[in-house]
């Protein structure tokens, strides 16, 4: 289960942390996202002074909102060359998906960048692992980053609300490893492990301290899965005592739930194996106002993919321009800001903010009327006036 | 108030599926195959005493357990509900080097067939099996009905909710099947077996049926767990053509969470159907937005046997200060009635419960008010 490149990596940042590998979020102001990278490891190398970045736009709203980005980065003169692959996860594509697949792991693998939207899983074939899933464990990208935070200007039910999820994105109840031992009866394997649960915890760590963030709350179900989340948990606990200046303490997935609705001021960084990081961003995202306004990444120790912090295909909006470019648009700023390019990173998720502030052209989400592409507009207008 | 008119029409429906399932020999052996569709499951099947009541068992659990029970035990003497509790002991044994509920007990709640059940603090420790999986084990209690509703006079972020979910209760995650591989690797065992989860995938369309829902939604993450949940699943679809009144669906648990956060309301024609784990925090989740645990039922039915009881904790720092909220024991017992076929007094008193929370006055500490458990209690016994 373990790749030898992942043991060198829990290896090596058991020695030491590996702070580079951890985006920067600036404390306060949603507007600096992002992250910067001081190792040049992570760094991609320019061609022709360009970064090539790999562009999935994936399925459902994918193709729209990859354009907004294309547009906006275009508009901005972006340093970014997109090498864009298309692969599906709907019969209807073209190309055989088992060699788009490896196309974009190559393509990754070369440009160690890439910004993708989500690839549909089809539920009722029997077999084929979830794209998504699969090109995370291909290149362990093991930390996935969502940031859940109040925009100004999006009115939801709760207030003040800024937390960040840390979510174990390669082992745990995603394995893929399923028998049905008799007919009727099927066991799934859930697999936790001691050197993974280090990596994402001294991740989420390094991240609340490269954050100016205050307190890591492990979520678990500790109570239940005696052993594998109670490998996960004790695993943190021990971390934890290596960051002395972080408060840290653990709470069940059920209540991390039922808090999460009711009082969710309380967060501030959480981390947990990968289905409860499913389910709480999920639950944070429809805190803050939804799936088009959540930005995300997934961290690893060579690659990095950014994509919508809560991910949802919007297979039922697809191609009717309703979809919110600002989960995308965002994203792609966190790449820039990823990639050093935090002046164009800046520019263009001010110019976002700016627009749902202003409140004048919304989408359907945000229970606007407005087309994707007005909105891409109108950021491209709010970005000629911070030029 | 329009939701307690629909609270009223529920209850009022709900006495249809508890019309006695033959004997239990023949309801639980009609589990395993193709049984007739008129067969209930999780019916109660209990006789009065002599003296024209029921005796059901009562656990008042530790902590804020006594006084809370003793809320409901008031309530019920003023408003003459034929029911003798018997006072069991829980207080856990080890049989064999495994934790065990006392045979008194065991016994007691097999003659009743219904306990009522106060909050248990589970001992923190290695080796303790926690003793509501004790229980749940012990009498096959298969099926947790959650209920969550807005409370007229308690405000939060979400108004008009009126959830109910159905969660698998004996397996999925929670079969307890660990085990290290190695140092430092783990595996957990999710079980997903086809008895299982056709008993209470039939249970929910039932349930559905009794209460005057239209819609039953199966909360699924097959897309990664394509197997196991994917089974689960499969027989929701294939149950649900026997069911042909009730509008059949599913969903992704990523779009459950995200939507009812977004607004609960869409939920409440539909009866959630889903397997243990998910069903654990969604239910926790949609308790989070009415106001928390300390203000929902829960049912936990069996193949005899069916427990009700309050899930929040037993709050050991307020207990003996009067300062408890017995609301969740309160509603678990008017499921309680419900299940056993005593609408009209489940519905007077519910109807004293939301109107006294309506009215604010005399709220506990954890609603903002300052009563004591007792004077709730009484506010509540003065409006039946």
């Amino acid at each position: 289960m373990i790749s030898r490149r992942a043991l060198q990596t829990a290896l090596r940042s058991g020695v030491r942390p590996q702070v580079a590998a951890v985006p920067t979020v600036a404390a306060r102001t949603y507007a600096t996202v992002p992250t910067t990278v001081n190792e040049d490891l992570l760094k991609p190398t320019k061609y022709g002074g360009k970064y090539v970045v790999t562009l999935i736009p994936g399925d459902g709203i994918g193709i729209e909102t990859a354009d907004a980005v294309r547009t906006v980065f275009k508009a901005d003169n972006v340093p970014v060359e997109f090498e864009q692959i298309d692969v599906s996860g709907l019969e209807e594509g073209k190309k055989n998906a088992d060699v788009l697949f490896k196309e974009c792991i190559a393509s990754l693998k070369r440009n160690k960048v890439g910004l993708k939207g989500i690839v549909y899983t089809p539920v009722d074939r029997t077999g084929h692992a979830s794209f998504n899933v699969a090109l995370r464990q291909e290149l362990d990208i093991y930390a996935s980053v969502v940031l859940i935070k109040n925009i100004p200007g999006l009115q939801t039910r709760h207030q003040n609300v800024d937390f960040c999820l840390i979510r174990e994105n390669t082992e745990g109840e995603y394995s893929g490893l399923e028998h049905q031992s008799v007919p009727g009866v099927v066991e799934s394997l859930k697999i936790i492990t001691r050197a993974k649960s280090e990596r994402i915890a001294r991740f989420a760590f390094n991240f609340a301290k490269a954050n100016g963030r205050k307190k890591v709350t492990v979520i678990h179900k500790a109570n239940i899965m005696k052993l594998g989340d109670g490998l996960f948990r004790s695993t943190f606990q021990r971390v934890a005592e290596e960051y002395p200046s972080l408060i840290t303490n653990d709470l069940i997935v059920d209540n991390a739930s039922m808090q999460a609705v009711s009082k969710p001021q309380q967060f501030d960084v959480l981390v947990m194996p990968n289905l409860y990081g499913g389910i709480l961003s999920n639950i944070g995202a429809g805190l803050v106002g939804g799936p088009g306004v959540v930005p995300g990444c997934n961290m690893g120790r060579e690659h990095a993919v950014f994509e919508p912090g809560c991910r949802h295909v919007g297979l039922d909006i697809k191609g009717q321009g309703r979809a919110n470019p600002t989960a995308m648009l965002l994203s792609g700023a966190m790449m820039l800001r990823h990639l050093g390019l935090d002046q164009h990173a800046g520019r263009i998720s001010q110019a976002v903010y700016n627009v749902i502030a202003e409140g004048k052209v919304k989408t359907h989400d945000m229970h606007g009327t407005n087309s994707t592409g007005e909105f891409t507009n109108e950021v491209l207008r709010k970005m000629d006036e911070l030029a | 108030m329009s939701y307690l008119r629909v609270a009223s029409r529920q209850l009022a429906s709900s006495r249809q599926p508890f019309v006695r399932a033959g004997t239990g020999a023949i309801a639980q052996r009609s589990w395993n195959r193709g049984y007739a569709s008129e067969v209930k499951i999780g019916g109660f099947e209990g006789q009065k005493q002599g003296n024209g009541n029921y005796l059901v068992s009562l656990i008042e659990g530790d902590g804020i357990g006594p006084e809370i029970s003793q809320s409901v035990k008031d309530i019920y003497s003023a408003a003459n509900v034929p029911i003798d509790w018997e006072p069991i002991d829980v207080t856990p044994v080890l049989v064999d080097g495994k934790t065990a509920i006392p045979q008194p007990a065991i016994d007691s709640i097999k003659r009743n067939l219904v306990a009522l059940k106060g909050p248990l603090a589970t001992p923190i420790g290695k080796g303790h099996v926690s003793l509501n999986l004790t229980l749940r084990r012990t009498f096959n209690l298969f099926a947790n009905v959650r209920p969550c509703k807005s409370i007229v006079g308690y405000k939060t972020p979400y108004d008009g909710v009126d959830t109910v979910l159905i969660r698998e209760n004996t397996e999925g995650e929670y079969s307890g099947i660990e085990h290290h591989v190695v140092d430092g690797v783990v595996q957990s065992i999710k079980l997903i077996t086809r008895e299982a989860s056709e008993r209470v995938l039939k249970y929910a369309f039932q349930y559905a049926n009794a209460v005057g829902k239209q819609k039953v939604r199966v909360v699924h993450k097959a897309t990664i767990m394509k197997q196991s949940d994917g089974l689960f699943l499969e027989i929701g679809k294939e149950l649900s053509k026997e069911y042909p009144e009730i509008q059949f669906d599913y969903e992704l648990l990523d779009n459950t969470c995200l939507n009812m956060v977004t607004d609960p309301t869409p939920y409440n024609d539909k009866v959630l159907v889903m397997p243990n784990l998910y069903g654990d925090i969604l239910s926790d989740m949609c308790a989070g937005l009415i106001g928390g645990l300390g203000l929902t039922p829960s049912g936990n039915i069996g193949d005899k046997c069916s427990i009700f009881e309050a899930v929040h904790g037993s709050a050991p720092d307020i207990a003996g200060k009067a300062l408890a909220n017995p609301t969740a024991l309160l509603f678990s017992s008017i499921m309680m009635l419900q299940h056993m076929g005593l609408n009209e007094h489940a519905t007077k008193i519910q109807k004293a419960i939301f109107d006294t929370l309506a009215e604010g006055k005399y709220l506990t500490g954890d609603l903002g008010g300052s009563a004591k458990t007792h004077e709730y209690a009484q506010a509540i016994i003065d409006k039946l």
